[in-house]
Order: structure tokens, then sequence, then C-alpha cells
């Protein structure tokens, strides 16, 4: 019915390029859009209820004469006349229900006034007659037809249906009956006169009709709300609601970044993302304004109409002029709140300060959102021109923004239907998903992923791949009901080794990697640092809870360096975190279990400086062994000192220092794209155990039980068959494969293998001993620590009945008797073991039998 | 000459005469083909040296700056109608450049030819750190027209001429003050003596003097503490996102310094406007709207990003033919510097070979989070409870053109703000000691630093520091979150033993003599020096940073060859870290001899400094016994 060319959906931004509308003379091409904005900002900003000549729209004034007329007409018109002559009246057939003003929307009434062309001799346009067929009726200034705007909207709501749905907000309802009745009938029996309404789903069924949303809010947001109460009340006649029902659209396509938002997008329906910032307090607007007469009492009602209220010279009552006075307490307001928004830091170019944008929140909206939320917010963009001073007539060249919010959506809130770390979906192009499943498809993409991690960093394969799968991390299972909790998806890498190995480096790597990694070292972090603590705002005097690195990096990665020089206390609140995922709080009056589904990677140097190599990893990091179980993968990262690698290693740095940019790139994936890559596979594939593959994990484990059984030592627990299993889900993620098959595991098989061999290997028997990790000591030392204190107890009693010995001399005696040699510390463990058994006691030099 | 004045002032004009609708673009082009002349630059006056208050309101100015923050893009009036209330005539005018639209008028809002346009706006402060020699020297030059018969080094006679110009428009500049300066009048060449010195003293102190008069200081956010210079707000109307923070450019622009701007402000004391137009807190209105007396907007027309500061060198930084001359004495003038800094360093020639080598080092490339050629010099043994630190950093502050030396004393680290903050209430980026220009050098002077207790900012402080040497990035503080600004800091530690912060490079210092008394030691030294040269030493440390480098081939088979040699006798004694800095030592000493390629020499010479340095520390350790 109208030129689409008129309103220009334009994705790209062209400075001063708005050109202005031919001012047709045909009533059925929406005039400029420009001047709508003006009439509607200056309205708006009318900041001084008196006085409203001498202001800078004077000159519109002449043409606003129109908006009078209807404006008297209103007081003296009967009701239904009213409801004939105005299309965007909110008057329903069950009038009992309140009728609430929607301030988002701008003030309605005033679309009223101005809409219908056909009322007025109305400058140029030709009068249609008034009660014509609808299709010659349209809002003044839009293409909009309230009729069929609103039986669309109506066939919207009864027929569409979205069976391939995955929208959280349509969780529970039946996919195959008409999406939005459903939600008619939830508004019925809960009473939350709300209707968010998918403009995804308005722009598959009707494009026109979208795009009509997308120009014109103001006056299609009300025509949507009438079709939805007259919908809503034919069915459901008996209903009680607090007010009628409000429709609100969001996720108006195109989600812009604040940083696309120009001139073009004036009066226009967006949604932009963005973290909040500031909230203001509540403003009280005033929505109607309560006069009485001093002198006789009467009292009467005034609509604030853009910001200014007319007030009644003459009493109507009593004829007295100058006698009625506003009564404020009777006079009706509305909630209003300044928010500020944000760019989100993902959505920020490099090397440039965020910006930000005035979101103004009004009635239920107020207090929705918090400071430091991430919120999609869906409203109209406004721009007012600031006046320099209100009592001149200057205007400053330049416009205030802002969005007046019809919907808000938190984007990290938990959700109910347990999709909530997907909620953060990032928007991926078709395009881009088609290049990462080309990707995908390619048979050595783990290799090369894992040789796009941390390209400056030389050779270390293994640990890379490890680093790799902790990035996709494992899948997530739900175990709650049969009590035994959350299943940890994540992997936990350490690290260790001689210091100068680039392990920092490689873990600021990830950490720049990965959206929500946070980077502590050991040595710098307290407990509270890692966890959360609670703290007094002080404005409010309320308590905050304050989360720190390990909260904060949910679903990230905690990167930790110098993970051997944290405090003990510290590292005791890794225990929970590392298996359960939770962090429990008991501060200040406030306990809570925060969720902190982290993977962990800690770097961690050797206690003398330099791996000893004749030590297990116990010995070397001194870390406690309880602690040590829950890393999935331990590498070592030691200098392998043979000078193929040495070759290898420095051709790698040289080439470092005089390639170019350009050509490193070429060689290697470039971040951006290993990022997408991550973030699609952690999103989107949700491996599961195929039957091979569970078979294979099953005889991988007894193999690793086997080895160690011959020896009478324990290779594998059942926390090794865990880390199996999540390493071979990443595995399959890396794939982008559903299904965890016989090739993951193996690969799973062999990293782990290869973690073991460098870390757990018992260096007094070269043999692989899981022990040294589950109780900090090897089997085989168990044992001879046993042998030795037994060699002692029968050297003891060969001397036959003595109460006391030398020290030094048992020791020397013990020396000559055995074998091998014994240091001074294995014969103090074993008088130790001893004095346990309460055989002998030891004081001093002196060695006394029980 | 005057077709020059002429156009300078045409500018003002520009915005009301708008007959074509491409004049936008023929203006620009025009201007932009004029600015690239040297020469015609000149003339324009510039912001950093002269003060705002003798600069004439929408004339074309210069500005030599630091981008400190972006604001928010805002929505303008790009053509509007005005309405002679008279005679009812309807005039099209752009609201381009400026702030303000024309008063007198009616502003028809509603008019159908209105188009609205966005522009964004940066705020802008001068070069952090720069030294006084940079100021004096581009001062000098702004002034020195070749125009002129008397080579005046004054601006004086420039200035007096302007405004002459000025009161034959209108009468909008103090007169008074104006005369104090210009001094009596009379044709403009008598003004020759006016010393630069003087005046150079008194603007700043006239400009104070400005900023005192107003009742509450504003706190201009420059990010180094004690620094003076205008601060602008330059709007910006093409392609703002090429620029970034801490980027230093050179603005050429329309300068607004409308009173009604200032109005703003006041007015929203008195009058409360009422509070749904007030999306601003009082606090973001005075930062965002500061009195334009203070902090003048600049209409850009046309800037370009500087590589350096140093106006010696021509600022596109070409290597072309003028440095290639240059080039051609280049050790002849690193003999003469190595000499220099070998007697302010006490007679120890190898601290000076190495504080060479840190003065041209800068990040040249990252590797994913790998920063590539960058070399932090720690200088221990610098006597404590003495002046020589301070000395030091004045004589490296002669020779760079930006620097800052932080003691890091308990209380400076305790107390300062090094990380730049986001400040939600006024909206803006509270700067720190860390935001500074590429290329700027850091002295950290450690042997200002007590036993004591660090509390949290001053832990932050350290570890803000760490992450600058290790990563060259800094993290600014956005309150919600984190974000991570690279940048390209020079940084020397001078300490007594071994620096607390990690560093790329260690020297102990081993003075060969010691001078009674250190501060004429020094000063006698630097007396010593002959301007020409030290301007020549100013040239060699910008140029030889922007020179590229490559490493042949046969080369890098050379040094890998000896990398697996050194290794195989003992793999203790190389690690890849050790190698990482032999190539950073080894570029850095082929560049400082204006070498382009590395060769074995070259190599050899840096292997053999490594291990003369490396001894040392050794040594001292024996002799320390427990130096860490």
């Amino acid at each position: 019915m109208s030129s689409p060319s008129a309103t220009p959906t334009k994705g790209k931004r062209t400075r001063g390029s708005n050109p202005p509308t031919p001012w047709s003379e045909d009533a059925l091409t929406p005039p400029s859009r420009r001047r709508r904005t003006d009439d509607a900002s200056t309205s708006d900003l009318q900041p001084m209820p008196t006085s409203p000549v001498t202001d800078m729209r004077s000159p519109a004034v002449q043409d606003t004469s129109l908006f009078s007329s209807p404006a008297q007409s209103r007081h003296s018109a009967p009701l239904n006349e009213i409801d004939m002559s105005s299309p965007l009246t909110y008057g329903t057939p069950s009038s009992r229900v309140e009728v609430r003003q929607r301030p988002d929307l701008g003030s309605v009434r005033k679309a009223r006034q101005v809409d219908l062309h056909s009322d007025h001799a109305n400058g140029p346009e030709a009068p249609a007659s008034e009660h014509s067929v609808g299709q010659k009726l349209v809002i003044w200034g839009t293409d909009v037809n309230v009729g069929t705007c609103k039986e669309k909207f109506q066939r919207f709501l009864q027929r569409f249906i979205d069976p391939s749905s995955t929208d959280d907000e349509n969780a529970g309802l039946d996919l195959n009956e008409p999406l939005y009745m459903q939600k008619l009938e939830e508004i019925n029996v809960v009473g939350d006169p709300v209707l968010n309404v998918n403009c995804e789903h308005l722009q598959s069924f009707d494009a026109d009709l979208y795009r009509q949303l997308i120009a014109y809010p103001q006056e299609v947001i009300p025509t949507f709300d009438m079709a939805v109460n007259e919908l809503f009340f034919e069915r459901f006649p008996d209903s009680v609601i607090e007010h009628q029902i409000q429709v609100r659209p969001y996720n108006a396509l195109k989600t812009r970044n604040m940083r696309n938002l120009n001139p073009e997008d004036i009066d226009q329906l967006i949604t932009i993302s963005g973290m909040v910032i500031r909230t203001s307090q509540l403003i009280p607007e005033m929505q109607e304004a309560f006069f009485r007469c001093q002198v006789c009492a009467f009292s009467t009602r005034v609509e604030v109409d853009r910001g200014r209220i007319a007030e009644p010279a003459v009493c109507r009552n009593c004829n007295t002029t100058h006698s009625m006075a506003l009564i404020h307490n009777r006079s009706i307001f509305s909630d209003k709140q300044m928010i500020k928004l944000q760019e989100s830091p993902e959505d920020m170019p490099a090397g440039q300060t965020p910006h930000t944008t005035v979101v103004y929140a009004h009635n239920d909206l107020v207090d929705k959102v918090q400071p430091g939320d991430r919120v999609n917010i869906t409203g109209i963009y406004r721009a007012v021109p600031i006046r320099l001073n209100p009592r001149q007539s200057n205007v400053k060249s330049v416009y205030k923004t802002h969005i007046d919010a019809i919907h808000f959506r938190k984007t990290h809130e938990k959700r109910l239907h347990g999709l909530d770390e997907e909620a953060e979906e990032k928007l991926f192009t078709e395009e881009r998903v088609r290049t990462l499943r080309e990707l995908a498809a390619k048979p050595d993409v783990y290799e090369r992923l894992s040789s796009a991690l941390a390209p400056s960093i030389y050779e270390h394969e293994d640990i890379k791949k490890g680093i790799l799968l902790q990035l996709f991390g494992g899948t997530r299972k739900d175990f709650s009901q049969t009590g035994r909790g959350g299943f940890r998806a994540e992997i936990n890498i350490l690290l260790c080794g001689d210091p100068g190995t680039s392990k920092s480096q490689l873990l600021q790597y990830v950490y720049n990697l990965v959206p929500r990694g946070q980077y502590t070292s050991g040595k710098g972090s307290s407990a509270v640092g890692l966890t959360a603590y609670v703290m007094k705002d002080p404005e409010t005097r309320q308590l905050v809870l304050q989360t720190g690195a390990l909260v904060l990096s949910d679903n990230g990665i905690c990167c930790i360096d110098e993970f051997d020089k944290m405090s003990d206390s510290t590292r005791s609140v890794l225990h929970e975190v590392m298996e359960q995922q939770t962090l429990s709080i008991a501060k200040a009056g406030i306990i809570c279990q925060l969720n902190a589904r982290t993977s962990v990677l800690a770097a961690a140097n050797p206690v003398e400086s330099q791996w000893n190599p004749k030590k297990t990893t116990i010995e070397n990091i001194q870390l406690p062994h309880t602690l040590l179980s829950r890393f999935d993968l331990i590498f070592l990262m030691l200098d392998p000192q043979d000078e193929a690698y040495d070759r290898r290693l420095a051709h790698h740095l040289v080439s470092l220092y005089y390639q170019s940019e350009e050509q490193l790139e070429e060689e290697f994936l470039d971040m951006a794209m290993l990022k997408d890559y991550v973030a699609y596979a952690r999103s989107y594939i949700e491996p599961r155990l195929s039957e091979e593959a569970s078979q294979a994990l099953i005889k991988a484990y007894v193999d690793m039980r086997k080895i160690g059984s011959g020896r009478g030592m324990v290779s594998a627990y059942p926390r090794q068959l865990e880390s199996l299993i999540r390493l071979a889900e990443a595995h399959a993620k890396v794939r982008f494969s559903d299904k965890v098959e016989t090739i993951d595991v193996e690969e799973a098989k062999r990293l782990h293998r290869e973690a073991l061999k460098q870390s757990a290997t018992d260096p007094r028997t070269g043999f692989v001993d899981i022990s040294i990790l589950t109780t900090g000591m090897s089997a085989t030392a168990r044992k001879r620590k046993e042998e030795l204190a037994q060699a002692l107890k029968r050297l003891i009693q060969s001397k036959g009945k003595v109460p006391t010995m030398k020290y030094q001399q048992l020791f020397d005696d013990l020396r000559a008797q055995s074998d091998v040699a014994i240091t001074k510390d294995m014969f103090e463990e074993a008088l130790q073991a001893l004095t346990d058994e309460d055989y002998l006691t030891v004081t001093g030099k002196t060695v006394r039998l029980l | 000459f005057t077709q020059l004045f002429k156009w300078v002032n045409n500018c003002k004009y520009l915005n009301c005469v708008n007959c074509s609708p491409d004049w936008e673009t023929k203006v620009l082009e025009y201007f932009k083909e004029k600015l690239k002349d040297n020469e015609a630059a000149s003339w324009v006056p510039s912001l950093n040296d002269v003060p705002v208050h003798y600069l004439k309101a929408n004339s074309l100015v210069k500005f030599r700056c630091f981008i400190q923050d972006m604001f928010d893009p805002e929505f303008y009036m790009g053509v509007y109608e005005t309405v002679d209330p008279s005679s009812k005539s309807k005039v099209l005018r752009s609201g381009k450049y400026k702030d303000v639209a024309e008063c007198g008028h009616q502003v028809d809002l509603n008019t159908k030819n209105a188009v609205t346009l966005e522009r964004q706006t940066f705020y802008c402060v001068p070069i952090p750190g720069e030294s006084p020699w940079v100021k004096e020297i581009s001062f000098s030059y702004s002034c020195s027209n070749p125009a002129r018969v008397v080579p005046s080094t004054s601006y004086a006679p420039c200035r007096h001429k302007r405004s002459y110009e000025e009161d034959e428009d209108m009468e909008t500049q103090p007169h008074k003050q104006k005369e104090q300066l210009a001094g009596p009048q009379g044709t403009t060449d008598i003004h020759g003596s006016g010393d630069p010195k003087r005046l150079e003293t008194e603007a700043p102190s006239s400009l104070s003097n400005a900023a005192s008069g107003c009742s509450s200081p504003l706190d201009l956010n420059f990010p180094l503490p004690g620094e003076k210079g205008p601060a602008c707000l330059v709007k910006v109307y093409e392609e703002w996102e090429l620029f970034k923070v801490n980027d230093i450019l050179e603005v050429y622009g329309i300068l607004s310094v409308d009173p009604v701007l200032s109005v703003i402000s006041e007015d929203k004391d008195s009058s409360l406007v009422d509070p749904m137009d007030c999306t601003e807190s009082v606090e973001e209105q005075r930062v965002h709207c500061p009195p334009a007396s203070l902090v003048p907007r600049l209409h850009m027309l046309y800037a370009h990003r500087l590589q350096h500061n140093n106006p010696l060198l021509p600022p596109a930084a070409s290597e072309g033919q003028s440095s290639s001359g240059f080039l051609n004495d280049v050790v002849s003038v690193r003999g003469e510097l190595l000499g220099y800094l070998t007697h302010v360093l006490l007679g120890d020639a190898l601290a000076a070979e190495y504080l060479i080598l840190h003065l041209i080092s800068t990040v040249y490339a990252r590797r994913d989070v790998l920063p590539l050629g960058k070399f932090t010099l720690n200088l221990s043994g610098c006597p404590h409870n003495s002046t020589y630190t301070e000395q030091l950093y004045r004589v490296i502050q002669q020779l760079i053109p930006s620097s800052f030396r932080l003691g890091m004393s308990l209380h400076n680290m305790n107390n300062l703000r090094l990380v730049p903050r986001k400040d939600y209430t006024a909206n803006r980026l509270l700067s720190g000691v860390l935001q500074l220009a590429p290329n700027t050098s850091l002295f950290l002077d450690e042997t200002q630093l007590e036993q004591g207790q660090l509390d949290s900012t001053g832990v932050r402080n350290i570890t803000a520091l760490g992450n600058l040497i290790s990563w060259q990035k800094v993290d600014y503080d956005f309150n919600y979150h984190q974000m991570e600004f690279p940048c390209n800091i020079n940084v020397l530690i001078a300490s007594e033993g071994k620096s607390l912060l990690p560093c790329d490079c260690h020297v102990r210092l081993q003075p060969q003599l010691a001078p009674p008394n250190l501060e004429q030691y020094i000063s006698t030294i630097q007396v010593s020096l002959s301007p020409s040269l030290l301007n020549k030493f100013r040239i060699y440390l910008s140029l030889l940073r922007t020179l590229d480098y490559s490493i042949s081939e046969e080369v890098t088979k050379a040094v890998e060859d000896d990398f697996v040699e050194m290794r195989k006798d003992d793999p203790q004694s190389i690690s890849a870290e050790d190698l990482h800095r032999l190539l950073v030592v080894a570029r850095l000493l082929s560049l400082s001899v204006g070498h382009t390629t590395l060769s074995r020499d070259r190599w050899m010479r840096a292997k053999h400094l490594e291990t003369l340095r490396t001894n040392r520390t050794e040594q001292q350790k024996c002799v320390n016994g427990n130096e860490p």
C-alpha cells in the first residue's frame, strides 16, 4: 500500500545521507520521518509547564493548530464517538479493566489527535470520508492502517505456529498449537497482563506487518494492544487482570550493537544489547493533573499532554478566573527510571572506550535491572534537541538521544530450563557456521586447532591438546535425581615444570582466548579474591556480595599462575570448586551457594626451582594430593634437552623475530576463528556416549587397573574414569560430533596416559603409579617404609632386653645391617612408624623401649 | 600572505554559505591540500603554544594531542532551517563544525529539509609527559615562519598581527591581557626581541590563572600529575573508527569557544530544569560540557596520527631521503652518545650500551599475547638516598620526546591511580599514570621504595606495573569488567638491588668514578654538550625506532647452530628465554648502528655483551652472597 523504500532499513550507517523524503501530496505515502520526529521530540521535551509561548516550537505551533481541535472535542464528544474517530483509543469491549497508559510509547492519546487525517482539514492532505473503507485510513505520517493492522496481528496471534522453536520463553508450551494463543491462556491463568512477542516470529509470519512495527512502533504497538485485548476478552470474557494486556515486542531482528545506532534509527523499534552501569532513582512523572477550584471546590482532571499541563484558567463550575489550584497528591503519576546502558565488552573494537546510552524504563519495567546486568533492551530510539537555556530560544545543534524501553531481557539471568549457560548465545552468521562446519569436517581438525593454540609457544603438542580439550569441556550431566548431583563437565589441568618454560604465557593466552576467563596469580590472590566477599554498599547500606575470580569465571576458565605459592587456606577453597563446581559462602549473614562451573588451568613451579627428576610430582611441587587428584591432566613442562628439539626451538624463536605479521597469520588459524569455533561447539554440540565408546571406556579403565594390580598397586580410580569420559566428550566436541566414538576414547586414553606418564611415574621404579597423585606416595615407597620399620624393629629385638639405646648407635647399626642406603630421613620415618605403634619413644638422643 | 589569512578566517563564513551540496567535500579537500604543505601548516596557530584566549573563535587552529577518552557519539542538526521573524524568509544552514545553532533567528525544527547527522567527541589532552624541549622546539617552529623578514622566535608578533585582524572584526578578546603581552602597539617587526622562555612561562601561568579564577576548579583529567596545557573536546565528523584511545594526533580544526556553551552548566544550578530533562547528573554535565574557556571545542577538519612527537623529525617519519642522509653518520652519533651516557652513568660503558639499546627499543609486533621488541632495563646498583636517579632521569628526559618518572615510594604506590578507571557517575575514563602514549619512557625509581605495608591499591598498582612490563598492556578498570589496552611503553627501572618487578634485562651499575658532588658532575656534563649534538642524539633515538629489521636465512641458520651448540655444552647455560633476549639485543644492536639486517658480527657482539652482563651479575652475587 505504500512504498517501502520510504522507510529504508539501513544496515550500514550512511552519514549525512538522510534524504529528505519528498513531501507527497498523496496521503497514502508516508511523509517525512524527520518531521514527525521533531514533533514528538519537542513535545516530550517541554520542560516548563508554564510559559509555553516563547519557545522554539512556536513555528511549529502554527501547524499544530490541528492538535488543539480534537483536544477540545475530546471533552465534549460522547464516548462512542471517540471510539469511532480515534483508532488508537484504549476503549475495548470490556471497559471494566483498567486502562493503563503506556509512557514507553509516548503519549498515545497524542497519536489519536494527529492520526486521522480524515478528521481535519489537515494541510494538503485530501480529506477522506470519515467512516469510509478502512483501507483508506492511515495514521498520520505513517502507512499504517489501523483496521488492517489489527486484523493482521490477530491473525498472527491465532495462527502462528513455530514447531521448531527452541526459544526458552516458550518452554512448556505445545509447539504444534498456536503459540501466542497459549500465551494468552497463560495470561488468563497467571494474570500477568503482558504479552511478549518475538519479532522474529512476526517477521516470518507477515513481513510487512513486521516492517511497520519496526518503522512505526509508536502507532503499531497500541494497535497490537487493541487487537490482543479484543481477542483476549472474546475468549476469556470473565478474566480478571490488573490492567489491559500490553504487547511487548522483543528481539527486533538485527540486534544491534550500540555502536551501529545512527540517525536512521530514530523513532524506530530497536533491540540493543549492553550492560547496565547505572540506574537512577525513581522519577515520578505526572500523567494526569488534578485541579481544584479554591472557591467552590470543584475539581477537574487535566491530562498531561506532551509534558505540558493546560492549566484551566476558569473554573467551569463557578466561573471564577485563576482559581484552580493543582493538588499534587491527587494527581496521577507514573514511574520512570533512567538507566545507563554500556556496550558489552565483547562488542567493542579494540582500543576504543565503550559507548553508553540512556534508557528510560517506565512503570513495571522500573527496577527490573540492576547495575552490572547484561541485558537486551528492545525499545524506541528517540532524539530530542537540547536547549541551551530554557528561557532562550537558542538550541544547541545537538540532540540528546535515549531509548524508551519496552522490553528487557537479561542475557545472563538464570533461566528456568537449564539452558542457562547458552543464554549468551553468540550469534553466528550462516556463513560463519558453514566455515566452522567445513573446518570441523577436516580429518586433521584436532591437530589444526591445537597448533593454532598459542602458536608462539613452541612444541608441547600434548599440552596444547589438553588445553584445547579443556576449552571445549565435556558434556554436562545431571544426576541430581539420583542424589549424586551434577557431574562436573569441566576439565582441570595443572602444568608444572621448570621456570621459564612459558607456562605463564600459555595461561595468558588461554585467558585472552576465552570470553569469561580470569587470570590470577597464586601469590597475589587471597581466598577472598578467589571466591566472594560481602561488602556493605556505602550508599544503600545494603550488604552486597562481591564475587571473586572463581565465580566470575563461571562457564569459563580460571587461570591460576604460581599455584604453588598460594596459601593453604586459599587453596582449600578450590577443593569444593574443582569437584562440586559450587562455592558455598557463609559470611555476615549471607549463606549461599554460588555456581562456579569453572575449569581451572593452573601452573606450578617446583619447590627446588628446578625440577628434580628423582622425585615424584608431589615431592616436587609440594601440593596436597587431595587437590592434585582433582586435576584431570597434569603435565610436566620440562626442558627436553636434546639437540633436535633445540634446533627446532631456535628456528621457531628466530622466525618469530623477523617474519612479518602477515606471514605468520597465514600459517595458522587466527584467534578469532578459534574463538568462534570453541564458542560454537560449546553452545551447540552435546555429545553422548555411543555404545562402542562406552565399551572402549570400560576396557580402558579395566586395563588401567590391571597394570597396577600385577604389582599390588592401584593405577586407576573412578576419578580417572570420569576424566577419561570428559576428555572423550571434549574430543567429540572438537569434531562437532554428537556422538562419542571410539576414536575419541582412544585419544582421551592416549592423552591421559601421556599426562600420567609424565606426572605419575614413580621415579624409583619407573612405573606409572596413580597413587602418587591420589595418596601422595607411591605404593613402592609405602611398602619400603613399612619394610624398614620392620627391619628396625627386628634389629632392636635382636639386641635383647635393653631399655634404652643411643640414637646414633641405632642408626649406624641399621645402616650396617641393611643392603640399601638408608638416609637419616628414612631412619626417622621408621622410628616414627614404630612410635606410632607404641613400641618405643624417642627423647632427644636416646631411644627408649616401652 | 594575505591570502593565507583569508583562508584561515574563511572557515568562519564557510558554514553560512552553503550553496552546493558538495561544498563540504570541496572545502575539506581544499584544506587538506593546503595543509599538506608543511609551510602552510606552520601558519596555523597551535593550541599547544598559544593560550586559548588569544585565539580567535571560529578560526583554524591545530592541536598536538593525545586521545584520553571517547565520549558517546552525538546527533546534531546537520542541516536546519532558520526563519527570520521579520521577513519570514527561510534560510538553510549547516550545523557542521559548530556547537550552537545560529541565534537571532527562529530555528524551524519541523522542516522537511532538516538532516540529522552523527559526530563523535574525543576528549584530548596534550601529550602526557612531553619533554620541555619538544614544546620549546615546536613552539619556535610554529612562530618562525619563512615568509617573515625577521625570523622571530616569539609568537608575540604573530599574535599581534592576528589580533589586529580581530579588532576589525569584532571585539571578542580581552584587550588588556593582549596588550600586556604584546607590549606597545606598533609595527609587527619590532617584536623580534620577545624571548620565548619568558613567554613560555607566562603563557601557562595566565592559563592557570584563568583556571583558578573559576569557582570550582575542573579536573582536566591529565594522565600525569602536574601537567599543564589545554584540554580539548575534539568533534570528529568522519572515520572516527580509525582513531583509538591513547593515539597521538595532530588535529587541524575550527576552534569553538562560544561562551554560550558554558552557560549551560551555570544554569543547571540556578534553575532546576525538570528532572525528566536531566539525563545527565551534575558531574556528568561538568565533564561533558565544561566551560568553553577552559576546555575549548575543536571541530576537526583533518587529523593525522603521529608516530612520534619529535619536532626534529618530519611527522610522517617516512624513512625516505631525510633519514637516509642521517643514517650515514649514525655510527659517529652513536659513538658520541655512548660517550655521553658513559659519563652520565659514572663511567660504566656497558651500562651505557644497554641504555642506548633500551632507549631505541619499541614493541614492533605482537604474536598472540607476546609483545615482541620490548626491552625493559633494570639498572641496579643506583646509589640510595641521593639525587642520582633524578639526575639520570633529567638526562633521559632531555633525549626523549616524552617520558615520566614515577618515584615508587610506598606513598605513591598506595595512593596513586596508575590504572585508568571508568567513573560511571561522571561517565568518563579517569586517567591514570599508565595511560601513556606509545613510545613514552617510563622511569621507575625503585630507590625510593622503603620497607612497609602495601595496601590493596598498592598491590594492584604493582601488579599493573608487572603486567605492563611483561605483556605491554594495561587492564583499564571498567568496574564491572576489565578491558585490555595494549601499549608500548619503555620501562626503565632504577633500583639498588635487583628490582622486584620482572624485567627483560638486568644490568648492575659499576661506577668507575665517584665524583664528590654528583649533582655538579652531571650538570657539568650536560652543559658541555652542544645543542646541535643534543639534537642529533634526539633525532638518532627517535629515528632508529622506526626502522625495519630482518634476519637473513643464512644468519638464521647460524643463530640456530649457535644455540644448539651452546646447549650441547651446558643445557643450563641458555634457555629459550635467554635466546629471546639475545635476539632482541642483537636486533637493537644492529639497529643502533643503522643496520637493518643481522650480521654474524653483530650476533657475536650481542653474545659478548650478554656474557659481560651476566658475568657482572654473577660476580655481584658472589660479592653480596645473597642477592636474589
